[in-house]
């Protein structure tokens, strides 16, 4: 059984790498040093190793594992601790997070090959993963706010990796700022739950320790109100952290960054941190009906809208970004409707198939010079057999096709809208029906765009990109292929093999459900519903012909509909208008043009302004005083004689 | 009571920690030849300021608690009526506070080596205000305290006057004016106390003014004086206008001095007077704090967000970060005694982290000012190209400001806002909202001066020399160690924290018999 050294150490090792590239391989080695690749790699399979150790432990444990926690503040009997929890959830996350982080450096070790930033992309790669462990080893809400934001922080360094590009800087900048507009909600969640410290210290538990938090419920040391309210702030920055509508628009602008950080950050893990902090907190959210509520509603709105505008996208890149953006959508409308084992399901799945996606799309960027719109790409089918492979995988399994692993996920989540007792279940539930279909089909397009057809000269083609020269597409080296097979065997077979219908071997039926619980009672697992697979299988099946149909057959749909001068057609090209309303409407012309200039204004001229006409009120009396002092010593000395007078005066009057 | 009767002796470590600058001060004028020996010697008078303000940080026993290290002297001016003491002593709350001016001043020494203009004149200058702001934080006799606090004036307006830019006498004038108005309210505050009391003793007037003696004007009218001497330093709002000016306009050591040392004399006088000796009238007066603080906050911020010079820019960040201050000793007026703890302790711990980040902040600005010979902000762009270092260094420095957890920033906003949430939680959670709006300035700040194309201007810029190197890596230490361990500072401030905590509860469950 791992112990609190070994548990520790998953976190360690990556950071460790952090601060060894940091402060010895990129100032002292090489700004372009391999070394820190490999350093990299090495931590990360150390955690790997170690992850794995952790979940066979707490398999054979059979419950969560008990870890000391340390001191890190402590003020009167206000006690902040660091320490680990060890538990299925955690474990079954390390095991996520570790393992498609180390994919993702091997293939970086290619895609980063000839960047000037070589070290420090790995750095802050390191830095993401040690966060990203960090967050969810947490056992204590503190903690695992400083990590949420470390998150967040490594984030904002690796979509603004390329400084220099002005978008990626912007873009670097929009996703930190609207995460912690939602980082907003999760502060006064936890200032909210200290205003309750009272009734948690006379109870003996701490108000900030998650163990703690989730028994304060079942205790009754807290009211569902409180429980409500408190979840609902901490939805808030689950919300700004998965993208979920309305705080999604930061999400498909930091596919500015370096794609395999795409692919790990922006796609499996860190934004997966929201739904990770709902189920942590799951008995806090269920304790609350509207709560639960809200966050099935976002999730299902959040899911459908993102599909909508995905359908239209012509970056690659972008399409999966909506992608995310929606499956995101899909495991909170789980969570709120109480499907609680069934979410972290497609969390596990997604995180292995939208890393795949996510890598081929930077193999076919690589291969065609650099570009990421479809529209100068196609034909690549046969110049790039095993990244075409790999595309399918991941495509099939997003549409939800047997057997790949996103069947298994989404089916369970439909089951469990299917069948929730949820007020809004029966609406989430055509909401996720509707947004397989639209999923079905925009992944198909882009698939069908990318890789049928005839090749349309890459980026040289590209307006967009400043190529000059011809580039002649071509496969990608092992080094990114090896990484693409792998997640690829992953995305066949873990659907089926961790969540099987009947005992294989050693695993037992409905081992994932079964493992992923929260106490009693909650979230039953669910019978297979034949019929709901078959449904849900031929809606997939029908994007993917839809698709078919008009960017691969010779019916040539797409040229007769009269597509581009079409209002739904602008409103989905421009997402909704969500860009303009937050950036131009709100931050510049409400807030910066208006509020902010005229509060500066009234700085510069009315406090100030005070302040200097008091100053030169003290000036023109200074002059009139100064006036009196002519120097003539016949003026004081009249001065003088009237004063003694007018003191004898007062003198003989109030004698 | 024993904390009296340890209140005497002489240490001595204290004494040579205030007076020893102004002996180096005095050598630099004596015995130094040229420009070289000046800055030599001034780099070892801060590297020896340094060594003993972590001397007393070590020094100084937590288990024990209360005022250490004393040095005193009784009856240092022998007036029978008039009895003034030679008395220096530092508990939990001063120790981080010497520690962070023996650190600045050692950085604002570093940042000056390129100063070429009356170099001799210009280190006394700097030792003399780093002597006066030790003495401020180290005095216990309150006319000794209020010379300290008088006495850093002079250098101050020699220093923004002769060394500055822009509207450099405009500045320093207002500078001095807005302090002296301050301050003569605060000494008709303090002789009010004597000649309630009868005695400068600030370790003593806690408890006898709390004793319930007849004060000569009524209580709130003394706070009231004491307080506008240091609203005025904080500076809260709207006492703030010299602030901006005198940043802007000052040389960049004097810069990191004033925003990273010089303010928290304001925060600190709060504290070691205002809340000591008057706790009760102070949670009265809560209110007040915390609306000042909630505007200071995001006033300050959002004009921020407006300004176009770097240096000005960094100041108004400043008067939203001192809001947290004021919020954090709002706190003072909760029920209960963890809240009102965990309040002060954040407000103490951000005055001692802002110190750090905006002195490594305008270190960072001044180096970048030296090569661009421009701070106006839409000029600059890219210059992480040329100089990764300097950039990384504001980088973090806009990372803590943010606070950013890792680093202390994050540390000490979290205690503030812990601390006033349960008392106010309404301007609390307003206030909450300015860290939205600060995330948004220095994003939008490093965007535009480090990101981005690079003007071709810039091409030849050189990143940071080994000299420079070393008062960022100092900084940048001390924001990482502090914000990774806060109980280093935390578990000193609660020291002083905890007596004024318990005079609050106890004077107010007097009140509810």
């Amino acid at each position: 059984m791992i112990n609190e050294l070994g548990t520790w150490f998953i976190f360690f090792s990556p950071l460790l790498a952090f601060v060894l590239i940091g402060v010895f391989v990129w100032p002292f080695i090489g700004k372009k040093s391999k070394l820190s690749g490999y350093i990299t790699i090495f931590a990360i399979t150390c955690s790997t190793i170690l992850s794995f150790w952790a979940l066979g432990s707490v398999i054979h444990n059979g419950q969560a594992i008990e870890i000391d926690s340390h001191n890190w503040v402590k003020i009167e009997n206000i006690e902040i601790n660091v320490g680990i929890m060890l538990d299925e959830l955690t474990a079954i996350m390390l095991v996520v997070v570790s393992s498609v982080s180390l994919l993702v450096q091997i293939y970086s070790t290619g895609y980063m090959k000839n960047d000037g930033g070589y070290s420090r992309y790995f750095m802050y790669m390191s830095l993401f993963t040690a966060s990203m462990i960090g967050l969810i080893l947490a056992s204590n809400l503190i903690q695992m706010f400083v990590f949420w934001e470390l998150v967040g922080a490594s984030s904002y360094l690796l979509i603004g990796f390329w400084f220099n590009k002005p978008a990626a800087a912007a873009a670097a900048k929009k996703a930190f700022i609207i995460t912690r507009l939602g980082d907003f909600g999760f502060l006064l969640a936890i200032l909210y739950l200290f205003f309750n410290s009272g009734s948690f210290l006379a109870n003996g538990l701490n108000p900030f320790e998650v163990a703690d938090i989730n028994n304060a419920i079942a205790l009754g040391v807290i009211s569902s109100s409180v429980a409500g309210w408190v979840a609902i702030g901490m939805f808030a920055g689950a919300m700004g952290k998965s993208a979920q509508f309305p705080f999604h628009t930061w999400l498909p602008d930091a596919m500015e960054g370096p794609t395999p950080v795409s692919a790990l950050i922006h796609a499996a893990t860190m934004v997966a941190a929201g739904i990770f902090l709902v189920a942590r907190f799951f008995p806090l959210f269920e304790a609350s009906k509207e709560a639960m509520m809200v966050v099935a509603l976002v999730g299902g709105i959040t899911a459908i809208f993102a599909a909508s505008i995905g359908l239209v996208q012509n970056d690659i890149k972008r399409v999966l970004a909506y992608s995310t953006i929606s499956q995101l959508g899909y495991m909170m409308l789980a969570l709120g409707v109480g499907a609680y084992s069934a979410a972290i399901f497609h969390l596990f799945t997604h995180a292995f198939f939208k890393a795949l996606l996510f890598l081929t799309a930077g193999s076919v960027s690589h291969s065609v010079g650099g570009t990421f719109d479809m529209r100068y790409m196609g034909g690549l089918k046969r110049l790039m057999p095993w990244t075409y492979g790999a595309v399918m995988i991941g495509g099939l399994s997003l549409a939800g096709i047997f057997p790949m692993a996103g069947f298994w996920s989404k089916d369970e989540i439909l089951n469990h809208a299917w069948h929730s007792s949820s007020v809004v279940s029966d609406v989430v539930f055509w909401i996720a029906i509707i947004a397989a279909f639209l999923t079905a089909f925009y992944m198909f397009r882009a698939i069908f765009m990318t890789f049928e057809g005839e090749y349309k000269g890459g980026a040289k083609s590209d307006p967009g990109m400043d190529v000059l020269e011809e580039t002649t597409p071509h496969e990608s080296p092992k080094v990114m292929i090896i990484p693409l097979i792998l997640l690829s065997i992953a995305t066949v077979t873990v659907g089926w093999l961790v969540n099987p219908l009947t005992n294989i071997g050693s695993i037992p039926i409905h081992w994932f459900a079964d493992f992923i619980h929260v106490g009693e009672g909650h979230d039953k697992v669910l019978a297979f519903n034949k019929v709901l697979a078959v449904i849900a299988s031929l809606i997939g099946v029908s994007g993917i012909l839809l698709a078919y149909l008009i960017y691969v057959s010779k019916f040539r749909v797409l040229d007769r509909l009269p597509v581009k001068t079409n209002e739904i057609y602008k409103i989905l090209i421009s997402k909704y208008y969500f860009d303009e309303f937050y950036e131009d409407v709100i931050t510049r012309h409400v807030f910066y043009s208006r509020f902010a200039t005229y509060l500066d204004a009234i700085d510069k001229s009315f406090i100030d302004g005070i302040v200097r006409t008091v100053d030169r009120i003290g000036r023109n009396i200074g002059r009139l005083i100064a006036q009196i002092q002519t120097g003539q010593l016949q003026g004081y000395g009249v001065v003088t004689s009237f004063g003694v007078l007018l003191l004898f005066g007062i003198y003989l009057i109030f004698r | 009571m024993d904390g009296l009767t340890q209140n005497t002796g002489f240490n001595g470590l204290l004494t040579a920690l205030v007076f020893l600058p102004f002996l180096f001060a005095l050598g630099i004028l004596i015995f130094a030849r040229n420009d070289h020996h000046v800055r030599l010697m001034a780099a070892v008078g801060g590297l020896v300021e340094l060594v003993l303000s972590i001397a007393v940080f070590i020094a100084y026993k937590k288990v024990e608690s209360g005022f250490q290290l004393i040095d005193r002297f009784n009856s240092w001016i022998p007036i029978d009526s008039f009895r003034v003491d030679y008395f220096l002593g530092v508990d939990g709350l001063s120790v981080p506070m010497v520690l962070l001016t023996g650190i600045l001043g050692m950085v604002a020494i570093l940042a000056s080596m390129r100063i070429t203009n009356r170099v001799k004149q210009y280190f006394i200058w700097i030792l003399v205000l780093q002597g006066a702001v030790f003495g401020v934080f180290t005095a216990l006799d309150f006319i000794m305290f209020f010379l300290f606090w008088e006495l850093e004036l002079i250098p101050m307006f020699f220093l923004i006057s002769n060394w500055g830019t822009g509207r450099k006498d405009y500045s320093a004038m207002k500078f001095i004016i807005f302090t002296f108005l301050g301050s003569a309210f605060m000494l008709v505050g303090a002789l009010a106390l004597y000649i309630s009391v009868g005695t400068f003793d600030m370790t003593a007037l806690p408890e006898l003014v709390q004793s319930g003696i007849k004060l000569v004007i009524p209580a709130g009218a003394i706070f009231g004086l004491l307080f506008v001497g240091f609203a005025v330093k904080l500076p809260v709002w709207p006492l703030h206008t010299w602030l901006p000016d005198a940043h802007t306009d000052a040389p960049t050591a004097v810069s990191v001095l004033l925003a990273g040392v010089l303010l928290k004399m304001g925060g600190y006088g709060m504290i070691r007077v205002t809340a000591s000796i008057m706790p009760d009238v102070m949670a009265g007066l809560a209110w007040l704090l915390v609306a000042a603080g909630v505007i200071n906050v995001l006033y300050g911020a959002v004009v921020t967000v407006r300004q176009t010079d770097l240096k000005r820019l960094v100041a108004f960040s400043s008067i939203s970060h001192m809001g947290y201050v004021l919020i954090g000793l709002s706190a003072i007026a909760s029920k209960g005694a963890d809240a009102a703890a965990v309040g002060l302790t954040g407000a103490s711990m951000q005055m001692f982290t802002h110190g750090t980040i905006t002195g490594l902040m305008f270190l960072t600005v001044g180096m970048i000012y030296d090569r661009t010979h421009t701070r106006y902000i839409p000029d600059l762009g890219g210059l992480s190209n040329r100089m990764p270092i300097i950039g990384l260094a504001f980088l973090i420095a806009g990372l803590a400001s943010l606070g950013l957890p890792g680093t202390s920033g994050f540390a000490s906003e979290i205690l503030v806002f812990l601390g006033a949430f349960p008392v106010w939680a309404w301007p609390t959670a307003l206030a909450v909202f300015g860290v939205v709006i600060t995330a948004g300035y220095i994003l939008w700040m490093t965007q535009r001066t480090l990101f981005g194309h690079m003007n071709s201007r810039w091409e030849k810029l050189t990143d940071a020399s080994k000299l420079e190197l070393v008062p960022i890596v100092m900084l940048v230490a001390t924001i990482l160690i502090f914000g990774i361990y806060p109980a280093f500072l935390t578990d000193l401030f609660k020291i002083s924290v905890e007596p004024i905590v318990a005079a609050v509860n106890s004077s107010s469950e007097i009140l509810s018999r």
